[in-house]
């Protein structure tokens, strides 16, 4: 039966009370606004953790040398040691789930202390030694020029990746960096690549002030003989990291006469744990959001229904004359439901709008202010979440109208007719 | 058309039983204007709800147009009232939001016809009222007259076999009850059964056989004066 009666008839009914329809509906609009709104923010919150990691491999570990903390085949407990060239031929050999390891070194000073000097400008920077594995393993964005190859690695060639900062402070601003020379230490270095970071906010200042040379240039200029600082390694696609870093642990432990059952003379840090723990942070806050938000918006189905039952109560009279008239107990079930479907669907719509509205305002607003960075980050709603929520709203009109449509066929069409 | 034999109906209210209609047996043949009366409590708007398939009955039976009207579904009795039965009320029982036309399409919508057409229909239904002119406007701005004309209109849209009126003319003064008694009977010559619920004499000697009930069962039938008279008449005319 199309027919507009229907709808005219539910329209009349809720402009009986706009007062309280309003309300009714705004409790649903309320719900749904606050889940858009929390999904939102919560995802925001999301993009900004994870976007401040950059493209940094996940499935990736560190290691460094500690102490060893047991006594072992003659040594004293305490004993520093060092990785170096032999440790990276072993790992390299010996770990098959290995995808890429960087062996890394860091040179003086950037701590305060000036280090690189071109003509009269001078800087403080921090030195990294690193093999061309080290862009797969925490990727930056080379903006003109190249990173460390090879050959520059195999040669040990005196050139520099320098970072935008780094760029700034030693050269003019309308000077091209690339094939220009820079002293670091005393010694020259040619300029081959620049790059910006992929990270945001403070942890980009800092990686922007970087100048990565190839390791065994750093290795032979800072006079570090066959010493290697740290290695940072990513295991194959489909292979946990964690496979990878007991191998690794193992063969250094062998390899420096460390004690099997020592774990805390080699230190490290495994990437993919602390970003499983990340997600599952976010996968709880989500949760979180989820309860919340359908706890709101039960809440106001719950008013829905009962704003319902208030007026199928006032109405009595009204359904008992329609049954006389041959209303059967369906078309009546009907008429309420659809009044219920009706005053949620519109409600939560526009809700599910106003939530829209104001994170994409947010959005736009934090992305004109230049402030879209470090906390917060493109809040956004994935528009099947929102259909969802459509979805579950219209189900919950249709259980907000059961209650009251059950009751409202429950009375005999005799005694309706004999309410007043 | 109706047919009432043994019919017992009690309610109970908490720890009592009211016995209100006991052993009620009454035929009313098609064509009948009939009007029921007796004093309040005696049982004559139970038999009215049981007439009108609005309440159920414990013992005897009911016949309507010759089928068995008992152990009904709510489905099944809102369809035989919506075909079968029409009804006036004393109250006029109209649906306050829905203007006079719409209000006299009720039934049809039920019946599922589309709204251009019963909205046609009830027009020349209130045309016969001599409503045509009011078919826009909302009850609330019709005199007590014609809003009884509005629900009559609206018992007769579905073309049924009985109207049922409930102390139709209660609300209404004595000239408007006149034409309204006047207007049952143009219907009546139609074809159509009309029984009328009334505690008015006037308005029961307008009928053509009075039914008094008293404690539950028919206490007498009357042949009204006027059905007398009119039979006279045409005795005379012969």
């Amino acid at each position: 039966m199309i027919d507009t009666d229907k709808w005219k008839e539910i329209i009349i009914t809720l402009k009986q009370n706009k007062v309280r329809t309003f309300f009714t509906a705004f409790g649903v609009f309320w719900g749904i606004f606050m889940l858009i709104i929390m999904l939102g923010s919560g995802n925001g919150l999301q993009n900004a953790v994870f976007d401040n990691m950059g493209d940094f491999a996940t499935n990736s570990c560190f290691m460094w040398t500690q102490q060893t903390t047991i006594p072992y085949k003659g040594f004293p407990r305490g004993r520093f040691y060092r990785f170096n060239n032999g440790d990276t031929e072993a790992l390299l050999q010996n770990i098959p789930e290995l995808k890429d390891l960087s062996p890394r070194l860091q040179g003086f000073g950037g701590d305060g202390a000036n280090n690189a000097v071109r003509n009269e400008k001078t800087g403080a920077f921090t030195i990294f030694g690193d093999y061309p594995a080290w862009n797969r393993i925490d990727p930056i964005q080379v903006t003109s020029g190249r990173f460390i190859n090879d050959l520059d690695v195999k040669n040990r060639r005196k050139v520099v990746v320098i970072g935008k900062r780094v760029v700034e402070v030693l050269f003019d601003s309308e000077e091209d960096p690339l094939n220009q020379y820079i002293k670091i230490n005393g010694v020259y270095f040619k300029v081959v690549g620049v790059f910006k970071s992929k990270k945001n906010g403070q942890q980009a200042e800092r990686e922007e002030q970087n100048i990565h040379m190839p390791f065994t240039t750093l290795q032979r200029i800072y006079n570090f003989g066959e010493d290697v600082g740290w290695y940072a390694m990513t295991a194959k696609d489909n292979v946990p990291v964690d496979v990878v870093e007991e191998k690794a642990r193992a063969i250094l432990k062998v390899r420096h006469s460390i004690a099997p059952n020592d774990d805390r003379a080699v230190g490290g840090f495994n990437v993919a744990k602390e970003f499983k723990k990340m997600r599952g942070l976010f996968a709880g806050i989500n949760g979180l959001i989820w309860i919340v938000g359908i706890g709101t918006l039960m809440a106001g189905v719950i008013g829905v229904s009962n704003i319902m039952l208030v007026i199928v109560k006032e109405r009595t009279k009204e359904i008992g004359i329609q049954r006389a008239l041959g209303a059967t107990p369906m078309n009546v079930i009907i008429q309420i439901i659809n009044e219920a479907v009706f005053l949620t669907s519109i409600a939560g719509s526009l809700g599910l709008v106003a939530g829209f509205w104001l994170i994409e305002l947010i959005n736009f607003a934090l992305n004109s202010s230049g402030s879209n960075g470090e906390m917060f980050k493109n809040p956004e709603v994935d528009f099947r979440i929102a259909i969802s929520a459509l979805v579950i709203l219209i189900f919950s009109g249709v259980f907000a109208g059961l209650i009251p449509a059950k009751r409202a066929v429950s009375i005999k069409p005799i005694d309706a007719l004999r309410t007043e | 058309m109706i047919e009432l034999k043994g019919l017992h109906k009690s309610y109970i209210t908490g720890n009592n039983k009211l016995h209100v209609l006991k052993g009620l047996d009454l035929t009313i043949e098609q064509g009948e204007l009939v009007s029921v009366m007796g004093s309040s409590g005696s049982g004559k708007s139970t038999l009215l709800n049981v007439l009108g398939i609005l309440d159920s009955y414990d013992e005897g039976y009911y016949k309507l147009n010759n089928t068995l009207m008992s152990n009904l579904s709510e489905k099944k009795a809102a369809q035989y009232r919506n075909h079968m039965l029409g009804f006036v009320f004393q109250s006029f029982n109209l649906i306050s939001f829905k203007n006079a036309v719409e209000n006299v399409a009720l039934p049809l919508y039920y019946q599922g016809v589309n709204r251009k057409k019963r909205n046609k229909i009830a027009l020349e239904y209130l045309d016969r009222m001599g409503l045509k002119d009011w078919a826009e406007h909302m009850p609330n701005e019709m005199s007590g007259g014609q809003k009884q004309r509005v629900a009559i209109a609206r018992a007769m849209i579905s073309k049924p076999k009985v109207i049922l009126a409930d102390e139709p003319t209660g609300a209404l003064d004595s000239q408007t009850s006149l034409e309204v008694m006047d207007l049952f009977r143009e219907i009546n010559s139609t074809g159509i059964t009309i029984i009328i619920v009334t505690h008015e004499k006037d308005i029961s000697e307008k009928t053509d056989r009075i039914i008094h009930i008293k404690d539950g069962i028919i206490g007498s039938e009357i042949i009204s004066t006027r059905k007398i008279s009119e039979t006279i008449g045409s005795y005379r005319n012969q």
